[in-house]
């Protein structure tokens, strides 16, 4: 075991994977020499040359395009767009091929690469570094979503997905990348090194995609959460003294409903929350599936706490993030329903 | 020179509509023969003039002239006619058989017929197509079955594709045929990426790309090119100029740019520009950028100058936008044609066997066409599995899917 950022561990992710697979290849724009914006592929150039770890022309569609024809050609790539906020020029070649091509072709051609992407807010990013755009490819049938909330996640999610063989998205929570983060902003920052998910295994391990973990038991309430917010919701429920059973999702598709409806039908009641701004987000299709799986055992109405339906400011930053005080006050109102 | 003043928007417009004479004065036809071949290493700068002329082998008289002719035998020509008049037949036939309802839809290649077939007799084994919908030719010259091609057409229970997607998307993996996609130019740079990964891993494999001029206007289009000229990848980047995009003249797609070829010049890569209806030249062209990408000296642009004849598709009607005789206008003539007069000067072919060939092809596409319909037609016969549907997916089958397979009935 060692200590490891979230920027580490997902850096150790590829290196074991491109170290026991020749096949699996790593590139984007700044990802080769420089080692990346946020530092994830450095070392990875030096040690597996340029012909496996390589800079990319700034063209989203063009990185996800050659990954899916060298995909069909039997490679695995593992390719980085700088930001989720910039995935929108390769979206066609995201969800009307990479995620159709096994389906189209009868499995004649498939399609196995990993696009990761640094997401979500609360480093103020302003409007085109803080986007949460997952609902965008929850809605695209043959696309796989992740979201890892911590480095040992990440680690074994990435593995995961790279030998996986179908397209997966996965979101990074840029916030997360040096240590958990709460939501309070006003406190200084914390290293991963603190926490006991920082504890990285060096070697090879996955963690199933499609699989929940649950972060805190408990019998009053369900939280539902991925990335950012699960760190919030944990401080949300220590803050409130709700007794709160808090659900890291980790992979939004496949979706671990099993572990949603028996917490629900524990404790009757549920809130959803997520960065993304709220209307048709991901916690509209969680809360559907609530009620539809949970019905008879809810005790009060679902609540989302969610991002506003506005672009992400700059200046405004914590009254747009849905903070520990708003995931607490949602708590405290579900409790009384 | 105009004095500033108000701005006035310029849109192109073809040189003709419906009701005029078609008119390709405006279409440069260099003479057969005319353009030099240069080496297949030769410096992108300094075949830049290939990127403006028309590369061609067979004259007026059906003579095959100049530096890029000579690479084919008699046999090699003869197999060409054959997978030409066999795609013609085979269009023919599932034209007729859209409209009699036995599928929703069909994109025909009449005119183009040259293009495919010649490319892919260059191609070699293992080599990947990335192709749009009208390169079925490169099935027919590699004897991919016309019964699964017509299978996929009709949605049968023998559809390769399991009734999944729209008539004329084939797929073929063991021919050298990836999947065809509705969405166009995404394939023009998953062809560079194929092309990449050959490279990466040190194979001996090449990729071909294919694109319409429509289509050039795409995005990925520019993207291909970028990372095809970064890399150096062994691609070919072919684009198939046939004047129109639905009812889109070239000029659209092109605007200023002189000619699609010379799009290439701006990213060093070497641009050729090729009559299109002469199965001779499209080959040599075809052998020459294949060679070059095999030997590591990295892609190459084609244009292939044509002409759309038919409907761009069943559900188009070509006379509310062009004459209707403008295909007979279209100076380079027909592919099938010109080849037929050429090996007949050859001594390889006559008139009589030309017209017997024709009804034997005829005949083995009906007999293809019988057998396929014995799998199913669209609305008749048997059909793939409803349960089919959600298969296929992911790999695995996720619980959701599954719960509505079973919500389903299946």
């Amino acid at each position: 075991m060692a200590r490891m950022t979230m920027i580490e561990a997902v850096r150790s992710a590829m290196d074991v994977s491109m170290e026991r697979d020749d096949d699996v290849v790593v590139f984007g724009e700044d990802v080769g020499y420089f080692g990346g914006v946020f530092r994830c592929t450095q070392g990875l150039q030096a040690k597996y040359g340029k012909t496996r770890c390589f800079d990319a022309p700034i063209s989203e569609s063009g990185i996800v395009g050659a990954a899916i024809g060298m995909a069909a050609y039997g490679l695995k790539p593992c390719v980085e767009i700088q930001f989720a906020d910039y995935m929108y020029p390769a979206y066609d070649q995201l969800t009307q091929e990479a995620a159709r091509i096994r389906y189209r072709s009868n499995g004649d051609f498939t399609c196995p690469i990993v696009v990761r992407m640094p997401t979500g807010g609360g480093i103020f990013g302003g409007q085109t570094h803080s986007q949460s755009p997952e609902a965008l490819f929850t809605h695209v049938c043959g696309l796989k979503t992740i979201v890892p909330s911590n480095p040992y996640d990440a680690k074994g999610l990435l593995i995961a997905a790279i030998e996986d063989p179908d397209p997966v998205i996965f979101l990074e929570p840029k916030r997360l990348y040096s240590g958990p983060f709460d939501g309070h902003h006003e406190n200084p920052v914390v290293a991963w090194s603190k926490h006991p998910l920082g504890e990285v295994p060096e070697g090879h391990y996955t963690i199933p995609i499609g699989k929940a973990e649950i972060r805190r038991q408990g019998a009053a309430v369900t939280v539902i959460a991925y990335g950012t917010m699960v760190h919030v919701a944990l401080a949300a429920a220590e803050e409130t003294g709700i007794d709160a059973e808090v659900i890291d999702l980790r992979s939004l598709v496949p979706l671990d409903l099993e572990t949603i409806v028996q917490s629900v039908s524990k404790t009757g009641r549920c809130v959803v929350v997520h960065e993304a701004t709220l209307t048709s987000g991901f916690g509209g299709e969680i809360a559907a599936l609530v009620q539809e799986n949970c019905f008879y055992h809810l005790e009060a109405p679902i609540i989302r706490v969610t991002g506003w339906d506005t672009p992400y400011p700059h200046a405004q930053e914590w009254s747009y993030f849905p903070g520990p005080e708003r995931v607490g006050r949602a708590l405290q109102q579900v409790m009384e329903g | 020179m105009n004095e500033p003043g108000h701005l006035s928007l310029h849109v192109p417009e073809p040189a003709v509509r419906p009701g005029g004479e078609p008119d390709f004065s405006n279409v440069k036809i260099p003479k057969a023969g005319s353009v030099p071949r240069p080496e297949i290493d030769a410096a992108p700068e300094t075949i830049r003039d290939l990127a403006y002329s028309i590369i061609r082998v067979l004259n007026r008289d059906g003579e095959a002239v100049g530096p890029w002719a000579g690479s084919l035998s008699d046999d090699e020509l003869l197999d060409g006619l054959r997978h030409m008049m066999t795609l013609r037949a085979f269009d023919a036939r599932m034209l007729m058989a859209q409209r009699q309802g036995k599928t929703s839809f069909f994109m025909q290649h009449l005119g183009e017929e040259a293009v495919s077939c010649a490319f892919r007799k260059a191609l070699s084994k293992g080599d990947m197509n990335f192709p749009t919908y009208r390169q079925a030719g490169l099935l027919i010259a590699d004897g991919y079955p016309l019964v699964t091609m017509m299978n996929q057409i009709f949605s049968n229970e023998a559809d390769p594709l399991h009734g999944r997607q729209l008539p004329v998307m084939h797929s073929s993996k063991a021919h050298g045929f990836f999947t065809i996609s509705g969405n166009l130019a995404t394939q023009f740079v998953q062809a560079v990426g194929w092309a990449m990964a050959s490279a990466i891993k040190n194979d001996t494999k090449i990729a071909a790309a294919w694109i319409g001029d429509g289509s050039t206007a795409e995005s990925d289009f520019h993207s291909a090119l970028v990372f095809a000229s970064t890399y150096k990848a062994p691609v070919v980047l072919n684009i198939v100029n046939n004047q129109w995009a639905i009812s889109t003249f070239q000029g659209i797609a092109r605007g200023g740019s002189g000619t699609f070829a010379a799009r290439g010049l701006g990213f060093g890569i070497p641009s050729l520009r090729v009559d299109g209806n002469d199965y001779l030249a499209v080959h040599a062209v075809a052998r020459w950028a294949i060679e070059r990408a095999r030997r590591n000296l990295g892609p190459t642009l084609i244009e292939y100058v044509t002409y759309r004849v038919g409907a761009h598709s069943t559900s188009d009607d070509p006379s509310a936008y062009r004459p209707k005789t403008e295909s007979e206008a279209w100076p380079l003539g027909d592919p099938v044609l010109r080849l037929k007069k050429h090996l007949i000067l050859r001594g390889a072919w006559s008139e009589e066997r030309h017209v017997q060939a024709e009804a034997e092809i005829m005949d083995s596409v009906i007999q293809a066409q019988k057998e396929a319909e014995s799998h199913g037609t669209l609305h008749a016969g048997a059909k793939p599995s409803a349960r089919d549907i959600f298969e296929g997916v992911y790999q695995d089958m996720p619980p959701h899917i599954r719960r509505q397979r079973q919500q389903a009935g299946y």
